[in-house]
């Protein structure tokens, strides 16, 4: 079985991000990079999947800059076997990125495509399921465990309420939430072994996709602050301001 | 054209964060005659239909009342949404777990992009949307012919009662998804308010340090208030609450009259899901947490002798009242 991949580089969960004072974006020059810690889950899913002998080949496959080689040679040190670049400078939408992906999986035919269930930037949770729709596969979002066996995959969803355990058929795309495991740190012969693990380059012009976004960002703003309030000195007087001044209680 | 609202249910009841994207719908479709239809999928689904009926902004109510539709699954739900998507100009769905599974695979099948998680409508193609954990917000404007949207339902209100409107029969056409299936459902049973729609949410953290203490402590409280009980990722992580309960960025968005943090650091996560909030009490021991830099109050102190204080002052409180 054929796992494949993919990941995003954005900017780190640690970063305390900036909006530009113009107004047209947020601050990310000299800011700390790194994959999207969903799809480092995906990347983890994966490699259990491989150590378990479900799976023989992880492809991971990563939508960007050049300096996206980064965030797949971090993949390859985890334990993926190869990488695909598809390099672009532009702003790509979840939508364009999930038609390069189904061409990717077109050409790499994979059991299994495993995702983040969403990017930490721009919050959108919105490709693995497009590209279960445009593969016509069946998906399984927000997954916090995965078992295959006899052509399918078993996966328990977080959801409002609790929890659904569907069984879908393969190929699937299956999209990861953080308690599906903690993802392990490359280690340093590892990091060292990447950087001679295959990893093929690639644009989007050759799967025929345009980048062209749909959406126009007309502006980036800081949300509307808040301020810290007041220390009280006890639960008693906690009680008595809440009533008098919220009315909350 | 006119806008097809995505009713989200559980076959028993109708979600109060469709009432809240119904709000949003409506101030999308803020000119005179657009009608606003919204979709009942599933299965003996007639006492959400009428429920939909009455709420002020619909002007329709379509029922695909039919099997396939039973387990909530994306792909027939998405099918289906797809197939009646040719009256409308806009398809909106509160962003809910289900919303959140179906809405994307009916972007892409439209070929048009999916705008998530709105908080504001500008007009009928422009809103603010929330990126970065909330750090920033965006103003983004639709270029596509149509537009698939979900509604961040913590910044909208919930749609009044209104006239009884026609509830119709929608064509549900022929696809069939036996790729997909649902094995099983583990659903809590709760007696307290649903955490997105309770006024008052009480929110236990790592520091309350095993699920014994949590229950002891936060629980009790929650019920004094007839609030809500919430978690942060770690909480959730450490195992002393389940996932349902976990507010933050990549667990459910809040924004109730009172948030009580209790044992909460205030990673930016979990500021994302909670710092809409109007009034938020942190309580903790480390007066340096970052969570004291949102909250309205503040107490600093062991959360063992804090809180059981909070819930006699509370109740002594109610005690005098009544």
């Amino acid at each position: 079985m054929r796992i494949l991949v993919p990941v995003k580089r954005v900017v780190d969960y640690n970063v305390n991000v900036r909006v530009k004072a113009d107004g047209s974006g947020v601050e990310l020059t000299n800011v700390k990079m790194s994959m999207n810690p969903f799809d480092e889950v995906s990347v983890e899913a994966a490699l259990r999947l491989k150590e378990a002998g479900k799976a023989s080949e992880i492809v991971v496959v990563s939508i960007g800059p050049a300096k996206a080689e980064d965030t797949l040679r971090t993949a390859l040190a985890m334990g993926a076997d190869r990488a695909i670049l598809v390099e672009t400078d532009d702003t790509i939408e979840p939508l364009a990125v999930a038609k390069i992906l189904k061409s990717v999986a077109e050409a790499e035919k994979p059991d299994l495509v495993l995702t983040g269930k969403q990017a930490i930037d721009d919050d959108s949770n919105q490709t693995g399921q497009m590209l279960s729709a445009l593969l016509g596969w069946p998906q399984g979002t927000f997954a916090s465990d995965i078992e295959i066996a006899d052509g399918s995959a078993v996966v328990v969803r977080e959801v409002d309420g609790g929890s659904r355990t569907i069984r879908i058929a393969l190929p699937a795309v299956v999209t990861t939430d953080l308690r599906l495991n903690e993802p392990r740190y490359p280690s340093l012969p590892n990091i060292m072994k990447a950087k001679k693990k295959p990893l093929e380059r690639r644009t989007p012009g050759d799967f025929g996709v345009t980048t062209e976004p749909r959406l126009i960002v007309m502006k980036t703003e800081e949300p509307s602050g808040r301020k810290a309030g007041v220390i009280v000195a006890s639960a008693q007087e906690l009680v008595q301001r809440l009533s008098a001044e919220t009315g909350t209680i | 054209m006119a806008i097809l609202l995505v009713v989200d249910h559980d076959n028993t009841s109708l979600s109060e964060q469709t009432a809240k994207a119904l709000t949003a719908a409506s101030l999308i479709g803020d000119e005179a005659g657009t009608e606003i239809h919204l979709l009942v999928a599933g299965e003996g689904v007639t006492a959400i239909a009428e429920r939909a009926a009455r709420l002020a902004g619909a002007s329709k109510v379509l029922v695909a009342d039919d099997p396939r539709y039973t387990d909530g699954l994306a792909e027939p739900l998405a099918a289906l949404v797809v197939s009646l998507a040719d009256g409308y100009d806009t398809i909106v769905a509160a962003a809910t777990s289900s919303g959140k599974d179906v809405m994307p695979r009916v972007a892409a099948l439209l070929d048009v992009s999916q705008i998530s998680e709105i908080t504001e409508v500008l007009d009928r193609v422009t809103f603010k949307r929330p990126v970065y954990a909330g750090n920033a917000v965006q103003t983004v404007r639709s270029t596509d012919a149509k537009r698939a949207i979900t509604v961040r339902t913590s910044a909208f209100a919930v749609a009044s009662e209104g006239p009884q409107v026609p509830i119709v029969p929608a064509t549900t056409g022929q696809h069939q998804y036996p790729a997909s299936s649902l094995v099983s459902e583990q659903l809590a049973k709760s007696e307290r308010p649903d955490l997105t729609s309770a006024k008052v949410v009480v929110a236990g953290g790592r520091a309350l340090g095993s699920a014994e203490k949590f229950n002891a402590t936060i629980i009790p409280l929650a019920d004094r208030l007839g609030a809500a009980v919430g978690a942060s990722r770690a909480a959730v992580d450490a195992g002393y609450a389940p996932n349902d309960w976990q507010v933050g960025q990549t667990g459910k968005i809040v924004a109730p009259d009172l948030y009580i943090a209790c044992g909460i650091s205030g990673a930016i996560q979990h500021l994302a899901g909670m710092k809409d909030s109007k009034v938020i009490v942190a309580i903790n021991q480390d007066s340096e947490a970052p969570i004291f830099q949102v909250a309205d109050y503040g107490l600093v102190g062991d959360l063992f002798e804090l809180l059981p204080e909070l819930e006699t002052a509370l109740a002594s409180r109610s005690a005098t009242k009544s």
